[in-house]
């Protein structure tokens, strides 16, 4: 805007200068001159030519999705915004990040892939190297185990939380990589192997042992997240990636793997990611992920204006298999009907599932419920409580809920229900 | 046994290059006859033969590998020993991995109050952060979950102190100051008496409290009963 008193130009006007200052030669290329037009054109954009074409491509800046952030230290966790997201993949910059001793610099060149222990051949993989195997993709939920440990509390279930504090730790991609079988078949696995050792070259040393049957059977050796390198918070620029296990199993910033006859007992499959069940026992290599729901809208803090006709949607997986079905209830749990589910429905994938919904204005709490394909189904808290005893923090897959109130404010409601 | 030696965990963060390499064990376990494992080995019957390899005519049953592939395509490079001593520093409960050198209760006070005080606490218990002493045993639940009342194995402090401890300044610490600090925490959770001195032999034959509250996981998926 001119700042000697002009509000408005008219149209033509405005053209006509425009046009005049680009004739005069003021403007030299044509990139000022749309810089020019931009600054001053009117708020009509079928009436100004937009901005060329760039390198790199951003959000509109009025999106600002972001990652949850409670304590910026050395071990700690970031969640992504579920309730921000459409479809089921997770743009890479918000994948929840859960790492033990920060983020580690490391340049791809660098990088070395040691894999020994009860194996033929104890090899060395440079990034070069792993590139070159035969690659796999598939299109996969990582979630930490500790997601939703929140809601589990029976005397403190809480009521102003976001879907993105409670179950953020959730994130799907398309991963790519190498099968660690076709590793395996490279350095031969000897008899007797029943475990593996994988370890990441982070400050943490992060350790975990898995089963050789599971590794054989479907995990990666990813470099590859949803079309590009690996970001470094995801483990640049090579993590093992365990599809349906428990998120902390899926070692970044891989350097190692040992072929073993016995799992080692690390420090994270002991002190923590287990599970008191109030017996005396505590479960330990709780690996895979049960099925699970969550309403991503409406949920708290969003306010529905109005009565009428809104559509619940939300995100169900498992990781045993596929999701067969997805019911919601809309009267506090008394009734269920099935939701639509978005395919394709892929294994060990989040789906999303989406009910209409025609809301009377009256109080009441919303929920939802998977089952996968082995015929488990989401149990409810109480099922949980019974079968786990209270005080258990990992694993807690039970059914979520949310209240809305007569106003229209969403709050999450379990606490209504128990 | 592998043996790791101080300091070596510069630039590499694994075990200073020497001693018998993690191989050894490899070649020791070929006794164990029977693993759970999904692959079937194909009907070769030599004690030695791979369960897992492309000689074992698997292409065209892995994932990514097409019935054309070569039984091996040697894209990387072979590990040498010692290049694989260089990093492979776990420990396990068997007190393999366990690497020579000893300290003792009294080593490891001097350890923990310059390495460990500020972020632990003077008794291991102050915090701020995790809690490493309480040697109260529980019944049902507990009411924390420290190395005193749920760590099952006493190696685990060896692959973990060595791997990721003091937090900021991780292997800074020798063999032996490893072992000390250890001695140290136990005896803060009379696990262990004052006058004990840990190494190999004596910190894998720690018997911890809570040892045999470990049960494996249970959860089978499916409509039975939930777990
Ligand atoms: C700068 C702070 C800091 C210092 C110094 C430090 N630690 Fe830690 N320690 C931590 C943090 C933070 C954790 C938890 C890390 C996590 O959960 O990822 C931790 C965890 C541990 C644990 C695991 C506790 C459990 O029950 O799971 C042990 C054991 C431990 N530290 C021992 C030591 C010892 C021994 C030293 C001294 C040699 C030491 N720490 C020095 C911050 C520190």
């Amino acid at each position: 805007m001119p700042r000697d008193g002009r509000t408005k130009l008219s149209r033509r006007a405005w053209i006509t200068t425009t046009s005049g200052v680009i004739a005069a030669g003021l403007v030299k290329t044509q990139t000022d001159a749309i810089k020019l037009v931009a600054q001053e054109a009117p708020s009509d954009p079928t009436r100004v030519p937009g901005k060329l074409v760039s390198e790199l491509g951003g959000r509109a800046p009025a999106e600002e999705p972001k990652r949850l952030v409670r304590a910026q230290t050395l071990s700690s966790s970031s969640r992504t915004p579920l309730a921000d997201l459409m479809g089921t993949i997770t743009p890479a910059d918000l994948h929840f990040e859960r790492h033990h001793a920060g983020v580690p610099d490391i340049r791809l060149e660098d990088h070395e892939l040691l894999v020994h222990g009860m194996v033929e051949r104890p090899m060395v993989f440079r990034m070069s190297d792993l590139m070159r195997y035969p690659q796999v993709s598939r299109i996969q939920f990582l979630e930490c185990s500790g997601n939703g440990g929140g809601v589990y509390n029976r005397d403190r279930m809480p009521t102003e939380v976001t879907v993105q504090a409670l179950d953020g730790l959730l994130s799907t991609s398309e991963w790519t990589g190498v099968a660690v079988s076709t590793i395996l078949r490279e350095v031969g696995v000897r008899r007797g192997a029943s475990w593996i050792l994988a370890e990441g070259s982070d400050a943490a040393v992060m350790s975990r042992s898995i089963p050789l049957d599971k590794v054989m059977e479907d995990s990666m050796l990813a470099y590859g997240q949803n079309g590009e390198r690996i970001r470094p918070e995801q483990g640049y620029p090579l993590r093992l990636f365990n599809p349906g296990y428990e998120g902390n199993t899926s070692v970044k910033w891989l350097r190692r793997i040992e072929v073993t006859d016995q799992p080692t007992h690390t420090r994270d499959e002991t002190s923590k990611y287990t599970d008191p069940l109030g017996d005396g026992k505590v479960r330990q290599f709780s690996l895979a992920m049960d099925a699970k729901s969550v309403i991503t809208f409406p949920s708290y803090p969003y306010a529905l204006p109005e009565t009428g006709w809104w559509e619940i949607r939300g995100l169900a997986w498992s990781g045993r298999g596929r999701i067969t079905k997805v019911e919601v209830s809309t009267d506090g749990g008394r009734t269920w009907v099935d939701a639509a589910l978005q395919g394709p429905i892929l294994e060990k994938s989040t789906v999303r599932f989406r009910h209409l919904f025609d809301w009377n204005g009256r109080d009441t709490v919303i929920l939802s419920r998977a089952t996968d394909e082995t015929g488990y189904v989401q149990p409810t808290v109480e099922q949980l409580w019974d079968a786990r005893g209270t005080r258990t923090s990992y694993h807690q897959n039970h059914q979520r809920a949310w209240k809305i109130a007569r106003t229209g404010e969403v709050t999450f409601g379990l606490g209504e229900l128990v | 046994m592998r043996r790791a030696q101080t300091g070596g965990r510069v630039p590499l963060r694994g075990a200073a290059e020497g001693g018998l390499p993690g191989m050894v064990r490899g070649a020791f376990l070929l006794v164990v006859a029977t693993a759970l494992v999904a692959c079937s080995d194909s009907g070769q019957t030599a004690d030695r033969a791979p369960i897992v390899s492309g000689d074992v005519a698997m292409a065209g049953t892995l994932e990514g590998i097409p019935a054309h592939a070569p039984a091996r395509f040697d894209f990387g490079t072979e590990a040498s020993a010692a290049r694989v001593a260089i990093w492979d520093i776990d420990v396990r409960p068997d007190g393999e991995g366990l690497p020579e050198g000893s300290g003792s209760v009294a080593q490891g006070r001097d350890v923990y109050n310059v390495h460990c005080v500020a972020c632990h606490g003077p008794t291991g218990t102050e915090g701020p952060n995790d809690r490493l002493v309480d040697s109260e045993q529980w019944d049902d639940v507990p009411s924390t979950r420290t190395v005193g009342n749920y760590w099952p194995h006493a190696t685990t402090l060896y692959d973990y102190i060595r791997k990721a401890m003091p937090q900021l300044t991780p292997g800074i610490l020798s063999e032996d100051q490893v072992y000390a600090v250890i001695a140290y925490i136990l005896w803060m959770n009379e696990i262990i008496p004052e006058d004990s001195v840990l190494d190999a032999q004596t910190l894998a034959a720690v018997v911890m409290p809570a040892r045999d509250k470990f049960v494996v996981d249970d959860r089978v998926g499916g409509a039975g009963p939930v777990r």
